[in-house]
């Protein structure tokens, strides 16, 4: 029997979790979000009001990826959350007469806090009990909310007066574009501390293989509540957005702050840009609000249909979405959520 | 005259990134019975499993009977006359005992096995033919598994050791089973960890070390130092030197 | 109304949701896809129902027939193609391949039907009905489909349990790759399977359509309906579907019986009942038993 190989004095590879790319990324990320901050100077009222709708996208696919990308917890029913965001700045603002955009803040905490005994109902399932048992839940505020006439009952409402007693519609429009902005950014940030903590390295284990996860001591529950309440808290703040960019809303039908087209757009967003990936849910939003801006009008009532068949498409042949592919294929990461291990030379 | 009914060629298998069977070739005639010994994680299991058709190949043939079936899926070879009885047992839980015999009939194989004639074969089994798989204990559960492999009456039957986990006389009365397969002229392939067993039950054996055949022989002209050199990868007749704690 | 007409109308409203949770508990069982195109797929046999009672000048009861048969093959071809596919990536990919495929179903329909709401005619048993006693009347239309709904749900059950088909079906739910070795062609099983499940949801389409109006967005409302229904009964069970199609079918229609509003209501909060209930129940269980043990 030979002796054993001796051991190398220092370890042959070196953990690294910044690269030269990602970090020149993130610098340049950093900049744009300073010169989107300036768009109001820039741009006219058409590209504000887009861009608007854009961040919106932005946070809820993010939100959409942590929960089914990092969580493991397909959910067809963040809507409630779009959709208490929605009515709690109609109430705080319209029948409380608070400043609509405080009231907007105020609403995103009132999402969280909501958020934390839905959790305690729902996080229990699994799968497509999960996914079900959230979409009931959308469905039992849709309900509460049109059976309140105090709400406007099942014709909607509308926050118009909050505004426009305040604000000019231009004013309405930049500090509507700032909230968004600021929020989106937010939502970013908040994430990515998050999955470089260690409650990210938690959250990965415990999508790969819960059981395992829980052996070694991750608090599985505990990981899942925090993304829960995460997403809760961002899509209401959206729900806010969508409030403030549309100014009336309604609680049932297609169109509804409740509805499950919402859930339709998150799912396509997350699954074209890349599930579980950080920079994925971007890339989709960019190209749902592409796809919006150009087709959707044209395209009538096969808008949805087209929507419906890509993520059909996606879903059986590119399951991995294009950021999802792109980086298997090049290795890239353009944000430094992961680790790597390069060779010492 | 005999067949040769199975003939495997340079079969290479691989375990996700882990190459488990490399470059294997074997011949079986009809009415043999061969063992396939090694330690665990020889790649014992993924070869019978490739040969059944239930684990892809990343090179090599397999011929059954003359046919190439390298590319026929598992239920197809089946139905032409190979049944794997696979490690673990792997009844359908909450199917008796009768009903795992007769899912066989998948395979429409005519033969002399029929459930009656399994029940003969395998008499514990008899009380048992209305109870719940889940509730039988590992010796009942082997022979049903024996017994539904052979309702498909193939031609080659592979065992996948089938003693792990038994009591010694359950594996003693299973091995009286086995014993009259052999007599009866069924053509096995049987893997096996009881070396003792292995070479009295079979008429050649066959060892595998880390995915290669290292050793073969008619099982009366091998002695057991040689399988258990070949078994644990030693060199027989060593030059002083080797060896050692 | 009074309660008990409330009560007894919950208990035929049952018949309907076990029928079409049916299919969906068979999917779920056998090949744990969770299919939440379900319901638009109830949806389209309704539609093709009516085309064809339409255009061929036929009752609804004969244009089933040929309907029937589409939805066999719709179902058996669904599984080929997408589903089989879907589970290759994972349990994750199927719930979204469905789901987008609830969303072109409604969307196309939408476009080929228009909006408007329909119904389809039951012809005369649609308004038959049985007065029992002063405050209690049944519809014979409801009877006839609680009677169906058990007459498929025997049959399956006998198919299951009888015969050869019925064997292969449950072994390959348990194991696909072990019956595989006993001659079972699994895909094909699979997509016999889906074939039963989507004739099952068209034909519950139909009696939806016959007993109340229907309109394109119908699908996912009686999705969530049925899957309430699956799951309150326990999944994995063909009689537990009849049981959570009735304790859902009297919680809403005692609901409905408080406020007509409250008829979903009602459904949705008991749905959460019993799940919250089930949960703390096991994750109790679980953790008295760990005391036990340890």
């Amino acid at each position: 029997m030979t002796a054993l190989a001796p051991r190398p004095t220092s370890a042959p590879v070196r953990v690294e979790r910044w690269t030269p790319l990602s970090g020149v990324f993130t610098a340049a990320l950093v900049v744009l979000v300073v010169v989107l901050a300036f768009a109001p100077r820039l741009f006219g009222q058409g590209t504000l009001d887009n861009l608007v709708e854009l961040y919106f996208l932005v946070i809820l696919a993010i939100m959409w990826n942590a929960l089914a990308g990092y969580g493991g917890l397909v959910s067809i029913g963040q809507q409630a959350f779009i959709g208490i965001g929605a009515y709690a700045v109609v109430f705080l603002s319209v029948q409380h007469s608070l400043n609509p955009y405080l009231a907007m803040l105020l609403a995103t905490l009132i999402g969280a806090g909501i958020s934390i005994p839905i959790a305690g109902v729902v996080l229990w399932l699994r799968g497509g009990a999960f996914a079900i048992g959230t979409w009931v839940v959308a469905e039992i505020f849709a309900i509460l909310v049109s059976l309140d006439a105090s709400l406007g009952g099942g014709t909607g409402t509308s926050a118009v007066l909050a505004f426009n007693l305040r604000y000019t519609p231009e004013q309405r429009l930049r500090n509507t574009y700032w909230f968004a902005l600021a929020a989106a950014a937010a939502s970013l940030v908040i994430l990515f501390l998050l999955l470089r903590s260690r409650l990210g390295a938690a959250l990965q284990a415990i999508r790969d293989d819960e059981e395992a996860a829980a052996s070694v001591g991750v608090r599985v529950l505990f990981g899942k509540g925090v993304l829960f309440v995460l997403a809760g808290a961002g899509c209401t703040a959206a729900g806010a957005i969508i409030l403030a960019w549309q100014l009336s809303i309604l609680p049932l039908g297609p169109d509804s702050v409740f509805g499950v087209n919402w859930t339709a757009k998150m799912i396509f967003m997350v699954l074209v840009g890349g599930l579980g990936t950080f920079e994925g849910p971007i890339v989709g939003a960019i190209v749902l609000y592409l796809l919006e801006t150009y087709t959707a009008t044209p395209l009538g009532v096969w808008y949805l249909v087209m929507l419906g068949s890509i993520a059909i498409g996606v879903a059986l042949f590119a399951p991995k979405g294009i950021w999802g592919t792109v980086q298997e294929r090049f290795g890239i990461q353009l944000l430094p959520v992961g680790y790597r291990l390069r060779r010492r030379a | 005259m005999t067949t040769t009914l199975l003939a495997v060629e340079r079969i290479d298998s691989r375990h996700g990134l882990l190459q488990a069977v490399r470059e294997v070739s074997l011949e079986i005639q009809e009415g043999e019975t061969v063992a396939l010994v090694g330690a665990n994680g020889a790649g014992k299991t993924t070869l019978l499993r490739t040969i059944a058709g239930a684990h892809r190949p990343s090179g090599g043939r397999v011929l059954f009977a003359g046919e190439d079936v390298t590319g026929v899926p598992a239920y197809r070879r089946a139905r032409l006359g190979i049944a794997l009885v696979p490690e673990g047992r792997k009844l359908f839980p909450e199917l008796t005992v009768e009903e795992n015999l007769r899912v066989a009939a998948a395979a429409r194989r005519e033969g002399r096995w029929t459930v009656d004639e399994v029940l003969e074969a395998f008499p514990l089994l008899q009380p048992l033919r209305r109870k719940r798989a889940a509730s039988l204990s590992g010796g009942e559960q082997q022979a049903t598994a024996i017994g539904r492999a052979l309702m498909t009456n193939p031609r080659l039957l592979l065992l996948d050791e089938v003693s792990l986990g038994l009591a010694p006389l359950a594996v003693e009365a299973l091995y009286h089973a086995i014993e009259a397969l052999v007599a009866g002229g069924t053509t096995i392939l049987l893997v096996e960890q009881d070396l003792a067993r292995a070479m009295r039950v079979a008429g050649r054996v066959i060892c595998m070390l880390e995915g290669r055949l290292v050793l073969e022989g008619e099982a009366a002209r091998l002695s057991r130092e040689q399988v258990t050199d070949a078994y644990f990868g030693l060199r027989t007749g060593a030059t002083a030197g080797g060896g050692g704690a | 109304m009074t309660w008990v007409n409330a009560v007894v109308h919950g208990i035929l409203l049952g018949g309907y949701y076990a029928l079409l949770a049916t299919g969906l508990s068979l999917m779920f069982g056998v090949m744990r896809i969770i299919n939440l195109a379900h319901g638009s797929l109830a949806l389209v046999g309704a539609y093709m129902t009516f085309l064809v009672a339409e255009h061929a000048d036929v009752s609804t009861y004969v244009a089933l027939v040929p309907v029937l048969a589409g939805a066999l093959l719709i179902g058996y071809a669904l599984q080929r193609t997408m589903l089989e596919r879907s589970l290759r990536s994972g349990e994750l990919v199927p719930l979204l391949a469905t789901f987008g495929l609830l969303i072109v179903i409604a969307n196309v329909l939408q476009r080929a039907f228009s909006p408007d709401v329909r119904s389809l005619s039951a012809g005369s048993i649609g308004t038959a009905s049985w007065r029992l006693t002063s405050s209690l009347t049944i519809s014979w239309f409801d009877v006839l489909v609680l009677g169906i709904a058990i007459v498929v749900l025997v049959g399956l059950q006998l198919l299951l349990v009888h015969t050869q088909a019925g064997r292969e079906l449950r072994a390959t739910a348990a194991d696909p790759d072990t019956a595989e070795l006993l001659g079972v062609n699994s895909r094909a099983v699979y997509a016999r399977a889906a074939a039963i499940a989507v004739a099952t949801a068209a034909l519950a389409g139909v009696f939806y359509a016959m007993r109340s109006n229907f309109d394109p967005s119908a699908g996912p409302t009686q999705l969530i309906y049925a899957f309430e229904a699956v799951i309150i009964g326990g999944i994995g069970s063909l009689w537990g579907t009849l049981v959570g199609g009735i304790v859902l079918g009297v919680a809403q229609t005692v609901g409905a019986q408080i406020d007509v509003q409250y008829f979903a209501l009602a459904g949705h909060l008991v749905f959460l009942a019993v799940l919250t209930f089930r949960a703390i129940a096991q994750a109790g269980a679980f953790r008295s038993f760990g005391k036990v043990v340890a």
